[in-house]
């Protein structure tokens, strides 16, 4: 037995290490590519503080701060999800799919639709406002789907369908209060619920940076909860763990990441889905393991989106959600495919 | 069996009849009703009486006939592509939007409008067939490449995924080619570009698949029991199934190219008219058609009362009526187990 969990922990090394390099190496290839191609030569030099004002321009107030955002958020949809997996205990749980995105989403463009003359766009004010809002609308929307689904119990099977069908109603209304904007607004409000980390800036980063820092760890902290979660409830409660409790606690982080995540991100779909079903694979079902290589595993994905969004049909930038969409919807059938 | 005996075939008879009242009495609501209120009479007079000097009559019949024609035939149209579906596959969830084929049509619409500017309505017709099929016919692979065959949840879930993927690969032509315009007429569901041509292709597409649906209704009956069973009493399950495939595409391609992507109406009608009518095909496509015609007809009134004198996307409303019932199918049939 500890042998073996020597040799898991040595493999959660390797394969932590291999993530970080290939984090790394996409790092420079995202900070080099773009409408404004700079050499990977050039960023170095740059990053050294040796660049030309342009490229200092474009790096450390565009690119850096978007790409460092991608990896924030991929990270906490990555753990949302691998959250909200381990507690529902169904493999195809996703904060997109149940329709937390969705609620975060509408929040958001109720925020936009009254306030927005209040605050200007990207004002500091207004970028830390805006998490609020979304994960007040993702708090609601997790409550409105755990209330609707709930008879006798809340079966996992029937708590997905609920989502699908709130998510539905959410996008409808969302449609609504969007075409009473105003035009800016409207664009604004559209490719921000395509998912697109849009408007980045230092401000977003610092004002997502403190959600993920805290509840990331606590996840990590509250692995073993989840692991015995998967046991199913009634061995769960046998071996003392305060199952619902527990799980109401592990449901409030991962509504919060997916929030957090959302009001930066927009409505990024599937990354929360794929991502933990990828550090299955790779590293088995404990969940000390699935979350750290979720979190790498994720970022990863969304700053290879982000670049290939940028760069397919350059000078066409293309949302991150829709490459997300179109990497992921396939694996997500594949899984669906496999799923009794 | 015994379902049938409680609705006796007077009754059903009689609630069709009223149902062609309702949409009689809609669409003349839906004409009269606009920018500038036109009175009932004045609408009479436009269509049997039509006097080319007169604005009001020219609005009527050059903008507003059409619309509600339209919506009525969009309407009838989804309602029987949901009956089919959900006949042929024995699943409460099965509809045109649930299983992505709506969003299938719009992807092969942009792609036409970003490669061949110049096409024809009938080319975009064809091409929203094609779409719709290829979708059908991705989420059919899925269910029956998996272990198990389609079972509600499953069918739902590819359904959201393949229209989430088809949706985004829409929305890159529409970025790229700068369509997002007439692509998001589309995607949210409009009658307001209706006219005497959507009203024609409707008709043609609507009359073919109708036909069809009523020809196949017995059997999709024997089928609804169970294809075992169905088998039993000597029928081709595989040549009804061809003919219900064929008749979903044109009708969900026709009213998809017309008025893009209206959901829920495939869904809730067919629950409803059921409810009304019992389990029998031979009541239910008719009925599916009225009671079709009549919600898009309402809905299409209402997408233009609620934010006057902006429009809101029909398909916003449809969805907004239909979540509700979606989430009581979800709670009731599909989440037992």
């Amino acid at each position: 037995m500890n042998e073996s969990a020597a040799k898991k922990t040595k493999k959660l090394f390797v394969i932590i290490f291999s993530l970080l390099i290939l984090i790394l190496v996409m790092f420079f290839v995202s900070l080099s590519t773009g409408a404004f191609q700079i050499s990977p030569g050039d960023v170095l030099r740059t990053i050294f503080g040796n660049g030309t004002s342009q490229q200092e321009l474009v790096l450390f107030q565009f690119r850096l701060p978007a790409i460092v955002l991608a990896l924030l958020i991929g990270a906490g949809l990555a753990v949302s999800g691998a959250i909200l997996q381990g507690i529902t205990q169904n493999e195809l749980a996703d904060p997109g799919i149940l329709g937390i995105n969705t609620g975060a989403g509408l929040a958001v463009v109720l925020f936009m639709f009254f306030f927005s003359g209040q605050f200007a766009p990207g004002s500091t004010l207004a970028v830390f406002i805006m998490p609020v809002a979304a994960l007040v609308g993702a708090i609601f929307a997790a409550f409105l789907i755990y209330v609707l689904a709930w008879k006798k119990g809340v079966n996992a099977i029937r708590l997905v369908l609920v989502g699908i069908g709130v998510n539905a109603g959410f996008s409808a209304l969302l449609t609504i209060f969007q075409l009473r904007m105003d035009p800016q607004s409207f664009r604004q409000a559209t490719v921000w619920l395509t998912g697109d980390i849009w408007n980045a800036n230092w401000n977003f980063v610092l004002a997502l940076l403190p959600w993920m820092l805290i509840l990331i760890p606590i996840a990590l902290y509250k692995a073993h909860s989840l692991n015995v979660m998967n046991l199913g409830d009634d061995v769960a409660s046998g071996l003392g763990t305060s199952v619902e409790s527990e799980r109401r606690l592990l449901l409030l982080i991962a509504v919060a990441l997916a929030g957090a995540s959302v009001a930066a991100g927009g409505g990024i779909a599937f990354l929360g889905l794929v991502v933990p079903h990828i550090a299955r694979k790779l590293m088995g079902p404990l969940h000390q393991y699935i979350i750290p290589v979720s979190v790498l595993v994720g970022a990863l994905l969304l700053m290879v989106s982000d670049t290939i969004g940028k760069n397919l049909l350059a000078p066409t930038a293309i949302p991150v959600g829709i490459i997300v969409a179109i990497l992921s919807a396939p694996y997500f059938v594949y899984l669906l495919m496999r799923t009794k | 069996m015994r379902e049938f005996i409680h609705h006796s075939s007077m009754s059903k008879v009689i609630i069709n009849i009223l149902a062609i009242l309702a949409i009689i009495f809609s669409i003349g609501l839906s004409v009269s009703y606009g920018a500038t209120n036109i009175d009932l009479k004045t609408v009479w007079q436009a269509v049997f009486n039509f006097n080319p000097e007169l604005t009001s009559h020219q609005v009527i019949q050059e903008l507003r006939l059409p619309r509600a024609l339209s919506a009525a035939l969009v309407g009838a149209s989804l309602a029987v592509s949901g009956a089919i579906m959900q006949g042929m596959t024995r699943n409460p969830l099965a509809s045109p939007s649930i299983m992505g084929v709506t969003d299938g049509a719009a992807l092969a619409l942009v792609m036409m409008l970003a490669f061949v500017p110049a096409v024809t309505t009938a080319g975009l017709v064809s091409s929203s067939f094609i779409g719709a099929g290829l979708a059908v016919a991705l989420v059919f692979m899925v269910g029956s490449f998996s272990p198990g065959g389609l079972t509600p949840v499953k069918l739902a879930l590819a359904g959201v995924a393949i229209a989430t993927m088809l949706r985004s690969i829409t929305s890159i032509f529409s970025l790229h080619f700068n369509l997002e315009r007439e692509m998001g007429f589309w995607l949210a569901g409009g009658l307001s570009g209706t006219n005497w041509t959507s009203v024609n292709i409707l008709l043609i597409s609507g009359v073919v698949g109708l036909l069809i649906a009523v020809g196949i209704s017995k059997s999709i009956t024997v089928l609804s029991l169970g294809e075992d069973m169905a088998t039993g009493l000597g029928q081709n399950n595989g040549i009804i199934k061809i003919f219900g495939v064929v008749a979903v595409l044109v009708l969900t391609g026709a009213a998809v190219s017309v008025a893009g992507v209206v959901g829920f109406v495939g869904l809730i009608v067919p629950h409803i008219v059921r409810f009304i009518v019992g389990t029998d095909y031979r009541w239910i496509v008719p009925t599916s058609i009225l009671f079709g015609a009549l919600l898009l007809v309402l809905a299409d009134v209402v997408s233009r009362l609620i934010n006057a004198p902006f429009e809101t996307p029909v398909g916003a409303i449809t969805s907004l009526i239909g979540v509700p019932f979606f989430l009581y199918l979800a709670r009731s049939s599909g989440g037992g187990k």
